[in-house]
């Protein structure tokens, strides 16, 4: 049975379209003066992070909020975890607690999937790692069929630290299912050694794969978990894979800019750029809300899920 | 009609549904003195349609129009964990809005009463309506919860194991009600009809 959001590679491409076409109506919802929907009333969602995050939670949490469940926050700082309990224990805690879903942000690859099997509820992956963040790549085609009108057939280019980015693989494996043209750009020490076997294009000259996009998606330079110089200085990154006020210009102009936020303003994107109508930077973090709603309303409120994966 | 299933019996043709709807444009503009500060709502997918040509027969006969929208109710059903989640309905309120005014919900078929009782609390969610009516095409009884119709296009008698399918032409390609016999097993065709 369909129970877990894992990977955006568990949607098909039926599920990721039922997936925005739900949020597109929930959108709705957040202009009404009731912001509130009874739909899953009396089910428990937790949100277990265990990495640092603004968004994705706060996301998660008013988009359960909407639906009416309920909801444990838990955050390893000022937990047991800080007296070494671990992911299992936490886990069965939790099911003892009689959770319906875990979302679930670690900074280990792997983590929603090791906990899937030990609740009973959905599992959603709000970020492992440098694994995969599915949620994110709704939201951002989400964003992108919102403003552009559709996805099939749209050149999207991701740029930047696609090694430690899981929005990056988890964006190519759900636009490539919703027919989407995908370039990575990024300079070689900043790619996944099997970035071959993805599918999509790579490219180390972003100066090349600007004028061909239609969406430019700039990815963090994740500082946190760089432990080796994967690139001379932080000016020279930018000088070559920074977005700033000259690359912007050379863009088309339909053309958008996204970045999955927090933002390195003067590194990948110059804070010009991030404040022009054309970025979606804030209309993604409101977007968020929705296609989170989505997401819970389509594992939790039925008697089965209607997304998602298996084991 | 004679169906390719010979269990099915068309119980209101076109020129029916035309003559159904039309008394029910009446109606409405005589119980509200004229569709004052009237808004249609109908209940998607079938139920909207109903109301968007309800809405069309009253500025034929008065030129006034009636703002008419959508209003689903998926969200608010009782039966939500019987079966795997669904795919949403349209709501699309009239710029309007509705408080203050006498809302008319529009559906289909009149079955259990439970997507009526949905729609209330839905609408309870986006305004405060001055008042709320109920037209439907088909009362088939069997009411599970206290509500009735304001208005009501034609009451056809059924068992609980029948099926009433309603077809309109803008949806399906044609007009037609009809009644489809079910198997009389317990618990058989529980689920038909308005849900």
């Amino acid at each position: 049975m369909k129970r877990h959001l894992i990977s955006a590679g568990d949607l098909t491409r039926d599920d990721a379209l039922l997936v925005l076409d739900t949020a597109e109506e929930l959108a709705r919802v957040s202009e009404r003066s009731i912001k509130k929907l009874p739909t899953l009333r009396g089910r428990t969602v937790v949100n277990l992070f265990y990495e640092d995050s603004t968004r994705t939670r706060i996301s998660f949490e008013a988009a359960a909020k909407r639906l009416s469940a309920d909801v444990i926050n838990f955050s390893a700082k000022g937990s047991s975890v800080s007296k070494g309990e671990s992911l299992k224990d936490t886990a069965l805690t939790l099911e003892a607690m009689g959770a319906d879903a875990v979302v679930i942000r670690h900074a280990a690859s792997g983590a929603p999937h090791r906990l899937a099997n030990w609740v009973r509820g959905s599992v959603v992956n709000a970020g492992d790692g440098t694994h995969e963040h599915p949620t994110q790549a709704l939201l951002d085609a989400f964003s992108m069929r919102r403003r552009m009108g559709r996805i099939e057939g749209l050149k999207v280019a991701i740029v930047g630290d696609v090694l430690h980015s899981r929005v990056a693989r988890s964006n190519v494996l759900l636009l490539q299912a919703l027919g989407a043209e995908v370039t990575l750009v990024a300079p070689p020490t900043l790619l996944p050694v099997a970035v071959d076997t993805w599918p999509c294009q790579v490219s180390y000259d972003l100066d090349a794969v600007l004028p061909k996009s239609d969406v430019v998606m700039m990815l963090r330079v994740q500082l946190e978990r760089m432990n080796a110089a994967y690139f001379p200085s932080a000016r020279e990154y930018s000088r070559r894979y920074g977005l700033d006020r000259e690359r912007f210009a050379r863009l088309h102009d339909d053309a958008i800019v996204m970045h999955p936020g927090p933002m390195n303003r003067g590194m990948e994107i110059s804070a010009e750029v991030a404040d022009s109508p054309r970025s979606t930077i804030v209309e993604q973090v409101a977007n968020g809300v929705t296609v989170r709603m989505a997401v819970l309303y389509l594992l939790l409120s039925g008697s089965e899920p209607a997304i998602g994966g298996d084991l | 009609m004679s169906d390719a299933r010979n269990q099915a019996r068309a119980v209101l043709e076109g020129p029916d549904i035309h003559r159904a709807l039309t008394r029910i444009a009446h109606e409405i503009l005589e119980r509200t003195k004229g569709a004052e500060k009237v808004v249609l709502l109908g209940i998607p997918t079938r139920g909207a349609t109903l109301a968007f040509r309800i809405a069309e027969r009253i500025s034929q006969f008065e030129g006034v129009k009636v703002p008419v929208g959508t209003i689903d109710i998926t969200m608010y059903r009782d039966d939500l964990r019987l079966r795997p989640a669904r795919p949403l309905g349209r709501t699309d309120l009239p710029a309007e809005g509705v408080d203050g005014r006498t809302v008319v919900l529009v559906d289909d078929v009149l079955f259990s009463g439970r997507t009526v009782r949905a729609a209330l609390d839905a609408l309870n969610d986006v305004g405060r309506p001055r008042a709320v009516q109920l037209a439907t095409l088909v009362d088939r009884g069997h009411r599970e919860l206290p509500i009735r119709a304001d208005y009501v296009g034609k009451n056809l008698p059924t068992s609980k194991s029948e099926k009433v399918k309603v077809y309109l032409q803008e949806i399906d390609g044609r007009d037609a009600v009809l009644l489809i016999k079910g198997d009389d097993r317990p618990g058989a065709g529980e689920t038909n009809g308005e849900r």
